[in-house]
C-alpha cells in the first residue's frame, strides 16, 4: 500500500526543519546565552557557565522591579485564565441555541479578535479617563455644594462623600479592572472560536439520554457536558493564561501604574546591556513552557484514560 | 490543542449547531440570554464602548492633563498636517502609513509561502493523523511564548558581534560586519514574519485538511501535473484559509508598534507607533483621531478580504 516518498516530500522536509529551526533558534540562543559567566556579554562566545545572571534577576540588581511584575503577570494571567474558561463555556452553551443578537456576538468576537490592539488599549484608556474625571468632577461638585459645616441630613451625606472622593479618590484604572478587561478582549475571542470547535462536534445525544433517565437542566450539564467537554476547555485555558502572560500591545495602555512582565521586559530592552535580560527571558519562556508542558500532558493524560475506559461496549453485562 | 481540533473537524459549520438541539423549545427560552451575558458585558465596556469614546474623543480638545469636551476638527487636521500641500514630501502620516503598507506587503508575502508550504507538507505529505498533531503543535507553541522575548532573541544573532556577523566576518564573505541586521527595516521584517506566520499557518491548515482527497487524485487521474494541481485544485480550495490568514496577518502588522519598536530600535516610525507615542504625550485627542484614521484603514482591508471568505463556514 506505502507508496514510494516523492521528492517533494524531502524537499519540503528540509523545509519544514529550517522553518523549525528558524522558529526555535533564536529562543534556544538566548536561553544557552543567559547560563553566560559573570564576565560575559550579550553575544556569543560563552565566557564560562555560571548561574550568576539568574542570581542577579533574584537579586533584583538591576533591574527595576522585575519580581513585582512578575507576580502582578502571574496574578492577572490566573484570574484572567478562570474568567475566560467560565465566560466563554457559557457563552458556547448560549450558542447552541437561537439568540437575538448571536450574530452580533460572533461579529464582534472576530473584531475585537482582528482590530488593531493599540486602538482598544488607547479606547480602554479613554474610557476610563473620562470615568475619572467624571468622578473627580462630582466629588468636586458635592463637596463644593454641601461640604460646608452648616449643612444636614441627605445634604451633609454628599458633602462627605464629595470630600470623601475630593481626598481618597485617584484612578478606576489597574490591573484588575482596565487590565483585565483588555486582556479579556484578546483572550474571549479565541476561547468562543475554541468552544465553537467544541460543541459543533458535541454529540447530543448524551445530554438527551440523561434527560431521558430524568436528569434536570443542570445535572445534564455537571455530568454529562461538563465531564465530556473538560479536556477541550483545558485547551481554552492554555490560550487564556498563556496570551494574558505574554499579552504587551492591548495592556500597554490600560494597566495603569502596575507594570506586567512583558511591559517590563519592553522596557528593559532599550536600558539593560547584559545577560540578565536573557536570564529573564529563560525564566518567562519556562513559565510558558510549564503551562503549555502542563495542560497538554493533562489533555494526553484524559484522553489516554478515555481510551481505555471508554466505552464498555461489547463487554457484556456486568 | 485547539488547532488540530479545528483541523479535525471537517464539514461542521455553526448552522450545523444551530439546526442540531431543536429540544427543549418551550423551557429555558431565556437561557442563553444570561449563558451569553458576562461575554456580551465584557465586550460592550471593554470593546465596543471604548471604540465609541476613541471616536467621540478625536473630536475633543485637551489641556496639559486633561481632555475637555468640544467639537473641533483640529485634531483631523493635526494628523494630515501638510498632506494636501503642494510639497506633499512633508507629510509625516503619509509616509509612515507608506512604511507600514511597506512592512504589511513584505510581510504578507512571506508569511503566505512559509504558511502554504508548511500547511501543504502537514496535509499532503504526512501520513498518520498523530505525526500530523505533533508537528503542528511544533509549529504552534511558539505562539504561547512570549513575543517580546522571541524579539529580543535575535540580539545576539543579528547584534553587530552577533553569531550571523562572525561567521560572514570569519569565513571571509565580507571584511567588516554588517549593521543593517539589527535595529533596522530588515530585523522588522524578519521579526514580524517570525511572529506571524502561525496565523497564516493556521487556517490555510484548517482549509487544506477539508479538500476531499479524491479531488487530488481525480487531478492526477486526468493527467493534471504537481503544479497544476496545485494551482487549480489545492489553491482554489484553500482560499478561504489564505483570507483569513491575510486579514489576521494584515491587521496586525498595521496595528505593530511593539515589534517596531523594540526590532527598529525605536527609530523607526509605524502607524501604531506614531499612535503609542501621541498617548505617552496624553495628547490624546490626536491620538484618537490617528487612531480613527488607522481603524478606517484596517476596516477597509478587512472588508477587501473578508469578499473571499465566510468566516462562519471556517468554524
Amino acid at each position: 500500500m506505502r507508496e514510494q516518498r516523492s521528492r517533494a516530500f524531502y524537499i519540503l522536509s528540509a523545509v519544514f526543519a529550517l522553518y523549525v529551526l528558524f522558529l526555535y533558534g533564536p529562543t534556544i540562543t538566548i536561553t544557552v546565552l543567559s547560563f553566560q559567566g559573570p564576565n560575559g556579554g550579550l553575544t556569543f562566545p560563552l565566557n564560562g557557565l555560571s548561574l550568576h545572571w539568574f542570581h542577579n534577576l533574584w537579586a533584583g540588581i538591576g533591574v527595576p522591579n522585575v519580581a513585582g511584575a512578575l507576580v502582578n503577570s502571574l496574578e492577572l494571567g490566573i484570574v484572567v485564565t478562570i474568567l475566560t474558561v467560565v465566560i466563554s463555556l457559557m457563552a458556547g452553551l448560549a450558542y447552541r441555541r437561537r439568540f437575538a443578537g448571536r450574530n452580533f456576538i460572533f461579529y464582534t468576537a472576530i473584531a475585537s479578535l482582528t482590530l488593531p490592539s493599540i486602538i482598544v488599549s488607547l479606547g480602554i484608556a479613554l474610557e476610563f479617563q473620562i470615568a475619572n474625571q467624571s468622578i473627580s468632577g462630582l466629588g468636586d461638585t458635592l463637596s463644593d455644594s454641601y461640604g460646608g459645616d452648616d449643612v444636614h441630613g441627605i445634604a451633609a451625606i454628599l458633602g462627605a462623600l464629595g470630600n470623601g472622593i475630593e481626598n481618597n479618590f485617584q484612578t478606576l484604572m489597574g490591573l484588575f479592572t482596565s487590565g483585565l478587561g483588555a486582556h479579556l478582549t484578546w483572550t474571549l475571542p479565541f476561547g468562543l472560536l475554541i468552544m465553537f470547535a467544541i460543541f459543533n462536534r458535541f454529540n447530543p445525544s448524551y445530554e438527551e439520554a440523561a434527560r431521558d433517565l430524568g436528569a434536570s437542566a443542570w445535572q445534564g450539564f455537571r455530568y454529562v457536558v461538563l465531564p465530556l467537554v473538560a479536556p477541550s476547555l483545558l485547551g481554552v485555558a492554555l490560550f487564556g493564561f498563556t496570551l494574558s502572560w505574554d499579552e504587551i500591545a492591548r495592556s500597554s495602555q490600560a494597566v495603569g501604574s502596575a507594570n506586567t512582565l512583558p511591559l517590563t521586559l519592553e522596557g528593559l530592552t532599550t536600558t539593560v546591556t547584559t545577560p540578565v535580560i536573557y536570564a529573564l527571558g529563560t525564566v518567562t519562556t519556562g513559565v510558558s513552557f510549564l503551562v503549555i508542558g502542563c495542560i497538554l500532558g493533562c489533555v494526553f493524560l484524559v484522553q489516554a484514560r478515555r481510551r481505555r475506559y471508554g466505552s464498555d461496549a461489547g463487554k457484556g453485562l456486568l | 490543542m485547539a488547532d488540530s481540533t479545528v483541523a479535525e473537524s471537517p464539514g461542521a459549520s455553526l448552522r450545523g449547531t444551530r439546526a442540531a438541539p431543536r429540544v427543549r423549545k418551550a423551557e429555558g427560552r431565556g437561557r442563553p440570554y444570561w449563558q451569553i451575558a458576562p461575554m456580551a458585558v465584557v465586550f460592550l465596556f471593554f470593546f465596543i464602548l471604548p471604540l465609541i469614546v476613541t471616536f467621540v474623543v478625536s473630536f475633543w480638545n485637551y489641556t496639559g492633563y486633561s481632555i475637555t469636551p468640544a467639537f473641533v476638527l483640529n485634531n483631523y487636521a493635526l494628523a494630515f498636517d501638510r498632506c494636501f500641500s503642494p510639497a506633499p514630501g512633508f507629510c509625516t502620516t503619509f509616509r509612515t502609513y507608506l512604511s507600514t503598507l511597506k512592512f504589511c506587503a513584505i510581510v504578507w508575502a512571506v508569511t503566505l509561502v512559509i504558511g502554504f508550504t508548511i500547511a501543504y507538507y502537514l496535509v499532503f505529505q504526512i501520513r498518520t493523523n498523530t505525526t500530523r498533531i505533533v508537528l503542528a503543535l511544533i509549529c504552534t507553541i511558539p505562539f504561547w511564548t512570549s513575543n517580546v522575548i522571541r524579539m529580543i532573541s535575535w540580539i545576539p544573532l543579528l547584534g553587530r558581534n552577533g553569531l550571523v556577523n562572525q561567521v560572514l566576518v570569519g569565513t571571509g564573505i565580507v571584511n567588516q560586519p554588517i549593521e543593517w541586521l539589527l535595529y533596522s527595516d530588515f530585523a522588522v521584517a524578519l521579526a514580524l514574519v517570525h511572529i506571524n506566520t502561525v496565523f497564516m499557518i493556521v487556517p490555510i491548515l484548517n482549509s487544506m485538511s477539508r479538500i476531499d482527497r479524491s479531488l487530488v487524485e481525480a487531478a492526477y487521474d486526468a493527467g493534471a501535473s504537481g503544479w497544476q494541481t496545485l494551482s487549480n485544485v489545492i489553491v482554489p480550495l484553500s482560499k478561504t484559509g489564505i483570507a483569513i490568514g491575510s486579514i489576521f496577518v494584515v491587521t496586525i502588522v498595521m496595528g505593530d508598534f511593539v515589534t517596531t519598536g523594540i526590532m527598529g530600535g525605536q527609530q523607526i516610525a509605524s502607524a501604531g507607533k506614531v499612535i503609542s507615542t501621541e498617548i505617552s504625550a496624553l495628547q490624546f485627542p490626536i491620538a484618537s483621531a490617528n487612531a480613527i484614521v488607522l481603524l478606517v484603514i484596517v476596516l477597509m482591508i478587512i472588508w477587501t478580504l473578508i469578499r473571499f471568505v465566510d468566516i462562519r463556514k471556517e468554524l
